[in-house]
Parts: C-alpha cells; sequence; structure tokens
C-alpha cells in the first residue's frame, strides 16, 4: 500500500488544487486585506491575523490567471513554508482528502497557463477529477518576486 | 525532592543575586562609608548561600559563606573597607558568577577558589596587611610625627577663607578612654562637622582614623559655618567623647602652623612612603567631602532593593500567547461596540463602555509586558569598565545615559555580547594610556559614554570614547595586507568606508593586528549580531579627539507613539519621534524651486513631500487641496515636510514586523494593528528625507 497524503483542496479559476495538510495552518474567511506600497500587484497587502500582520497573495495574480471578484466563498488560506508564512486567496476550499502519493504525475507542460515549475504534479483521483499539487517553495521563491519588482520599475 | 526542577529557578535568581552583589559593591565602593549597602550585599551574599547550600552546590556555597564571614564583620563595624578587600570580594565574585555560568552550562559548579578563601580568611583573621596590600599603617606613622603638617594646598584653601571672612577652626577631639567604638564616634564627629562645614585636613588621615588607628584624640581643621560655641556643643553631643578643644584661626596662628609644617616637611618628603600617605589623606579627603550626600543616598538603594524583589517571571512564549489572544479580544471589543450601536440598549452600551475602558488599559500593560528597560543590560558595564581600566592601567568614567529606555526583551537578551566588544574595544584602543593623554594635553581620565534613546522606529545605543580616534591610514595600509581590499579598492575608499573595515573578519586575529593604533578584535562578530537582530552598527571618529559607534536597532516588538494619518482610505503611522510638528498650509504657500515643491518654515525653505505620491495611495488626490496638512519631520539636522490627507490623532501603537516574505519595503517600517483590527502601515520618515 502506498503512502497516503491528507490534501486540502481548493479552486482558482475553475481548476482543482491541493496542498499538503501539514503546511496549512488555517484557512480564514476574507478580511480587510491593508494595501503595501510597492510591492508586486499579486501581492495583495497585509492582514491582521490574530496579532500577527501577514501578507496575503492574490493566487490569481500570482499565476497570471484572470482576476476575478471576491465572493463569499473566497478564502485565505494560510500556509507556512520554510519559516515564511503566508496567505493565498482563493475561490474556494471545502474539502480534505486522502490522496495515494503514487497517484501523482509529474506535470504536464502547460496546465491552465501555469508555469509547470509551480507545480508539484497532478494528483488523479477517482476516474475524472484531476487535482493541480502545488510546489509552495518555488510559489513563494523570493528571488523571482525581487525579478519581478525590478521588471517593473 | 527532585531538584532539577528547582534548577532554572536557582540560575535565575543566583544571577539576579550575583547582579545586586556586583552593582553595591562598586556603590560601596564609592561611598564605603555606608553601611546600609553592606547590609544589602550581606543579604544577597546570605540567600545565594543558603540557595547554593540547598541545591548541593557546595563549592558556591562555602565561597559564599567565607565572603559573609568578611560582609559580616564590615557590617558590624569591626572592619573598615579597603582595597584589598574590594579586590577579593569582586575576585570572589567573579568566581561564584563562573561557577554559576559552569551550572548553566550543565556542570557541577565546582571550581578551585583555595586562593581567594585564602585571602578571605585572612581579612577575617586581620592578618591581610603584611600580604602586601595597602601600606596606609606604615604610611600613616610616618605622617603622625607632625601632628598639624598643612600641605601648601590646604593652608592657601584655609588664608582664603579667612581672608573671605568664614571662620578656620583647628579643633582636637579627645575621645573618653573607656570608649568602645572609636571609629564610629570619629565618624559622628565627622558627620557632624561636614554638615556643619568643611574639613580640609585630618590628622591622623580620615582612613587610619576609620580604621581605629589613632590613640584617644585626633586633629582637625575645619572651614564652619557656624560659632565656636555650636562647634564644640556638637562634638561634645557625640556620646563618648570626653571633649573638643576648639582654637579659632587667624592669618597669623595659621602662619605659625604652617613655618611648623615647614620645619617638618623635610622629614616628610624624605620619605617617599609618606609623601604616598599624604595623597591618600588628600584623596581620602576628597571622598569625605563627598560623603554629606551619603547619608541621604543610602535609604534610597534599600528601597530600591525592596522594589527588586517584587516581581515574578514568566516564561516569554506565555506573553506571545497572552498578546496574540488580546489581540482577538480586540477585535471582538470592536464589534461589541459595532453592535451596541446598532441595539441602541442603555444598560448594553454603557457595559460596553465600560468594557471598551478596561481592556484599553489592560491593553496598555498586556503590551508594555515584553518591555524591558536596557538598564539590565547596562548594570554590568560599570564593573567591567573598573576591572578592565585597573588591568590596562588607564583612568576611565563610564557614564550612562538613558538607561530607562525599553526595549523587546529577546533585543535585551541579544546585545549584551556586542557591547562588550564595543566597550573592551574603546577602552583598549580608544583611551590612550595616562601619559600618552597628559602629552596630548588631555585630562588624563578618559570618558566613555554609553546611551540609549529612541528615534523613529528604532532605538540607538552609542558607545562614544574621547580617546585618540582611528588612525586610518595604518587602517588602510593593515587592511590591504590582510586581502580585505585591494590597493586600488582602498584609495577609492571614503573615510567612513574606512572606518567601517575594522568591521572586516581579516580584522579579528589579534595577532596580526596587536601592532595597530586601531581596532579590530572580535568587531566583525559585533556586526553580524547586530545585523541578525535587525540593526546596523556605523562608526564616527576623528583622529585625537575620540570615535563613536553608534548601534541602531529596530523596534521589533515594541510599542512606540505614532501620529495616525488618513492618506483617503487608507490610514498610516508616522513615528511620533520623527516629528516636529503638524499643521496646514495653503495651497499659495507652496513654492516651486527648480520643479521641487518647498514651503517656509520658520524662515528657511523646506521640501515637501507627498506621502500619497510615495505610497502610490489612489485614493487621495492632494492636487485637489485648497489647505493640505502637513507633518514637519525631522532626520538629524535635515528637515522636511510631508503632506497627509487628514491627522486621526496621537496612538500609542504596537510595532509589528511585515514577516520575512515582505522586506525592505521602502519607506515603511513596519505595520500595526489598529483598534479596530485593521493592519495600519508604520511610515519610516527616515527614509523619506534623503
Amino acid at each position: 500500500m502506498a503512502e497516503e497524503i491528507k490534501v486540502i483542496v481548493f479552486g482558482l479559476a475553475h481548476e482543482e488544487y491541493g496542498i499538503e495538510v501539514e503546511k496549512v495552518r488555517t484557512i480564514e474567511r476574507m478580511m480587510p486585506i491593508t494595501r503595501v506600497p510597492k510591492t508586486p500587484a499579486f501581492i495583495k497587502g497585509v492582514i491582521n491575523l490574530r496579532g500577527v500582520v501577514l501578507p496575503v497573495i492574490d493566487l490569481r495574480g500570482r499565476f497570471n490567471l484572470p482576476e476575478a471578484e471576491e465572493t463569499e466563498s473566497s478564502r485565505i488560506i494560510i500556509v507556512a513554508v520554510n519559516d515564511l508564512e503566508v496567505g493565498f486567496i482563493v475561490d474556494s476550499a471545502n474539502d480534505v482528502i486522502d490522496i495515494d502519493a503514487d497517484s501523482i504525475d509529474s506535470p504536464p507542460e502547460v496546465v491552465g497557463g501555469i508555469k509547470a515549475k509551480y507545480l508539484r504534479g497532478v494528483a488523479k483521483i477517482g476516474d475524472s477529477r484531476l487535482l493541480i499539487m502545488l510546489n509552495l517553495s518555488e510559489v513563494l521563491n523570493k528571488s523571482e518576486i525581487i525579478q519581478l519588482e525590478e521588471q517593473e520599475v | 525532592m527532585d531538584m532539577s526542577d528547582y534548577l532554572s529557578m536557582f540560575i535565575d535568581e543566583s544571577n539576579d543575586h550575583l547582579q545586586a552583589l556586583n552593582e553595591n559593591l562598586l556603590k560601596l565602593e564609592s561611598a564605603p562609608e555606608d553601611i546600609s549597602i553592606v547590609q544589602v550585599i550581606f543579604r544577597s551574599a546570605h540567600t545565594l548561600k543558603g540557595m547554593s547550600a540547598t541545591m548541593g552546590f557546595e563549592d558556591l556555597a562555602s565561597l559564599t559563606h567565607e565572603m559573609e564571614n568578611v560582609l559580616d564583620l564590615v557590617r558590624n563595624n569591626k572592619l573598615k573597607m579597603d582595597n584589598f578587600i574590594f579586590d577579593t570580594l569582586f575576585k570572589g565574585l567573579d568566581a561564584l558568577e563562573s561557577m554559576v555560568q559552569d551550572i548553566i552550562g550543565g556542570g557541577t559548579g565546582k571550581a578551585d577558589v583555595t586562593p581567594i578563601v585564602a585571602n578571605l580568611q585572612a581579612i577575617v583573621k586581620g592578618d591581610y596587611n603584611s600580604a602586601g596590600a595597602s601600606s596606609s599603617s606604615t604610611a600613616a606613622a610616618g605622617s603622625n610625627g607632625d601632628a598639624s603638617s598643612l600641605d601648601e594646598f590646604q593652608s592657601s584653601i584655609l588664608l582664603q577663607s579667612i581672608d573671605a571672612g568664614l571662620s578656620v577652626f583647628h579643633v582636637v577631639v579627645t575621645v573618653r578612654e573607656d570608649c568602645v567604638l572609636k571609629a564610629a564616634r570619629a565618624y559622628m564627629v565627622f558627620d557632624f562637622l561636614e554638615r556643619s562645614g568643611e574639613i580640609v585636613k585630618s590628622t591622623p588621615s580620615v582612613q587610619d582614623i576609620e580604621q581605629e588607628k589613632f590613640d584617644r584624640s585626633f586633629t582637625v581643621f575645619t572651614i564652619a559655618s557656624i560659632s565656636e560655641e555650636e562647634l564644640r556643643k556638637g562634638i561634645e553631643s557625640v556620646s563618648e567623647i570626653e571633649g573638643a578643644a576648639i582654637t579659632k584661626l587667624d592669618r597669623e596662628s595659621l602662619q605659625q602652623l604652617g613655618a611648623a609644617a615647614a620645619q617638618g616637611a623635610p622629614a616628610v618628603s624624605a620619605s617617599p612612603i609618606a609623601a604616598q600617605a599624604e595623597v591618600n589623606a588628600a584623596r581620602s579627603q576628597a571622598a569625605a567631602a563627598a560623603a554629606p550626600a551619603a547619608p541621604a543616598a543610602a535609604s534610597a538603594p534599600a528601597a530600591a532593593g525592596g522594589n527588586v524583589s517584587r516581581t515574578i517571571r514568566v516564561d516569554i512564549e506565555r506573553l506571545d500567547a497572552l498578546m496574540n489572544l488580546f489581540s482577538e479580544l480586540l477585535i471582538d471589543r470592536v464589534r461589541l461596540e459595532q453592535l451596541s450601536s446598532e441595539i441602541r440598549r442603555n444598560d448594553l452600551t454603557e457595559t460596553v463602555e465600560h468594557m471598551t475602558r478596561v481592556s484599553s488599559d489592560l491593553q496598555n500593560i498586556v503590551l508594555k509586558l515584553r518591555m524591558v528597560p536596557v538598564e539590565s543590560v547596562f548594570n554590568r558595564f560599570p564593573r567591567m569598565i573598573r576591572d578592565l581600566a585597573k588591568t590596562l592601567d588607564k583612568k576611565v568614567d563610564l557614564i550612562i545615559t538613558g538607561a530607562d529606555t525599553e526595549l523587546d526583551r529577546t533585543v535585551i537578551d541579544e546585545i549584551g555580547d556586542p557591547l562588550v566588544h564595543l566597550l573592551r574595544n574603546s577602552l583598549d584602543h580608544g583611551i590612550e594610556p595616562i601619559a600618552d593623554r597628559i602629552a596630548a594635553g588631555k585630562s588624563e581620565t578618559g570618558t566613555v559614554h554609553l546611551r540609549a534613546f529612541h528615534s523613529g522606529n528604532h532605538v540607538f545605543i552609542e558607545v562614544e570614547e574621547d580617546g585618540r580616534g582611528i588612525n586610518r591610514e595604518k587602517v588602510k595600509q593593515i587592511a590591504i595586507k590582510n586581502g580585505v581590499v585591494t590597493a586600488d579598492e582602498a584609495k577609492r575608499l571614503t573615510e567612513n568606508e574606512i572606518n567601517m573595515l575594522i568591521f572586516a573578519p581579516g580584522f579579528s586575529t589579534a595577532d596580526k593586528i596587536s601592532d595597530i593604533s586601531g581596532r579590530g578584535v572580535g568587531l566583525d562578530v559585533v556586526k553580524s549580531k547586530i545585523s541578525s537582530l535587525g540593526g546596523h552598527v556605523s562608526i564616527e571618529s576623528k583622529e585625537g579627539k575620540g570615535t563613536k559607534f553608534s548601534i541602531q536597532l529596530p523596534l521589533t516588538l515594541s510599542i512606540i507613539s505614532a501620529m495616525l494619518v488618513k492618506l483617503g482610505t487608507e490610514k498610516y503611522a508616522i513615528p511620533l519621534s520623527s516629528i516636529v510638528e503638524t499643521s496646514i498650509i495653503r495651497r499659495e504657500q507652496i513654492r516651486k524651486i527648480h520643479g521641487n515643491r518647498m514651503i517656509d518654515y520658520r524662515g528657511s525653505l523646506i521640501p515637501l513631500i507627498s506621502l500619497s505620491q510615495v505610497l502610490d495611495a489612489k485614493s487621495f488626490k492632494e492636487e485637489e487641496e485648497q489647505e493640505t496638512e502637513i507633518v514637519v519631520i525631522r532626520k538629524g539636522d535635515k528637515t522636511g515636510a510631508i503632506t497627509v490627507d487628514e491627522f486621526i490623532g496621537q496612538s500609542e501603537i504596537v510595532l509589528k514586523s511585515l514577516g520575512k516574505y515582505l522586506t525592505n519595503i521602502e519607506a515603511i517600517s513596519g505595520a500595526t494593528i489598529l483598534g479596530d483590527g485593521q493592519v495600519a502601515l508604520i511610515v519610516d520618515p527616515n527614509a523619506l528625507i534623503k
């Protein structure tokens, strides 16, 4: 029996994505966000998470997906990777499932326009459900952000 | 009983007691008469002994026991403090400290302290003087020969006083034959004399009198502000005093005494030891002159000592938890306020209002819990400087200011070591030897300033000394030799960059730089430590004038006063410490010079900086405003004005970092959480003025 991993499932632009549960601190409803000047557009700003100020990233913006209005089902997923703690704005987050580690295939070249390096792989659940597993340390790669900033200037 | 449960408590308390011992011993050194300090020291030592014995650290306990024996004699007036005793006690303290360090490191706290114990025991037996300590007893015999010899300085003071119409008396005090505590009685007489005037000279010297090294009488020259009769009454009111023979002196009688002294002079100068004794006597008189302040101060340390014990220790993680819970409470409070304003029921509104008041008081307390005055770090330096100055044979005054400046506990814990390095450096490389100082036309005593203060979002700690300054040429040469920079690079360096070279790791090996008049040992460690705390170090140095190290530390988790301002829908906080004033200007007051907007501020033109432009705030357009609110800020000697939309008001804010993901954001130094739970960014005024 292959290793099972627990995954938080969230929706973004009609796709389903997954993050390992141990990297997720909490899932929050949308809350007021304070804009931080001179940062890339996908950094929405900072929030007050019970006394801790945390940056919030719009995952759509990060993946160059079309922007969307926030809705009732929008959520902020707080993740912690390599002592970085950030929030991701996602369209919805509503499921925790167990998946077989073996069922994760390496990512195809193009998935919904997202660069392959952000992806750890694609998990196939059941017959028709595809779950895109994120490579969080790449998503939060800071050197890339610095490059982005320089391009904007 | 498992002692390991109590170990951390033992360590904490031992450290406290050792610190208190150190401080009080230093205090005592500057006021050796003050028995109340000895009492405090004795109590600390006693507690430490008890604790160590209970915990099974026998060596600690027995050393403390020996120290206690000495202190016991001192507090019962059976022994007078002198340099030897001070040195021995300080050595004992050092040994205790290293034992406790050993225990912290998991050791058993064992150490060989036989020499110190032997010295302490010798002190108790009273035969330590022969061991080569102070030679005052032999010296005193020399000066005793001429009972009333005045040196030139003293007689000129007396003469001047007589000329100025002051009363100068020659007083011979005799104690009763059956007097039990001669020294104590003499002390009381001196105390009275000092209160009623100024003692110019006593024979034998004050030191000897303190040590009961006089027979039945002693002689004093005093300039008194009271009459002869009052003087006699005052002296004779001290019990066990037989009487006082008082002679009022005029020019003539004084000169007669002076002539007697001149005859005695060759005898005195023949013996270098006696000359030394004169110096000693003069010194002790200076100490005696300072003594009137001591009795008043005596009650203060005792009171302070009482306060110190009224604290409890709390794990810092619990404080963090408390902070976070409290922030949540704040958010709920705001929610409740909103609800009560919607529901409009009187008793609900009242309850919520009361809760608001209570919780804002609570907020203040909770937020201040983590803040600790830098005092706790600074306290250990006077002792260190004393010892260092002795080892290096230099004279140094340490002046500490701003010890009450508060810093976050975590920073406090880390800042000690870098400061030790900087202070050592200042003493070792900065302050010149006494001879060099005199040659350079400076006072022989060097001064080291240790300052702490808040400025903007930072705490500054400065170590400044008036020594020889950095020899930049030599620093450059060494840097090139050590491969820190190339010769080409060195040519292009600015003064400041050369100064900073001494922080380079290549400078840290002592044997390579021992011949350099610059600095070096361990400074790279200082720099990396400070950087790890998110701060930075800078140096200012003038050759021949001295050097200043300045450490700038962020207030990672501290509380500052700030002005909250609005830019459209956004709120920002500007630290109050950078603000000079706030005001309103009209559109026509703004002038354009070379395309830069300036305003006239108290006679000088200062730049006008648009905060909304700097921060890209789109919800506020100041071009449409006829009148603009401005905040005048200062960075060093530069001034500038920031335009804002609206003032909200002054508030105490908690500084929060933006986290590791968002670093180095231009013009923003951090964030804070406002009463309504929203995050407001803190503007860094230092970044606005270029």
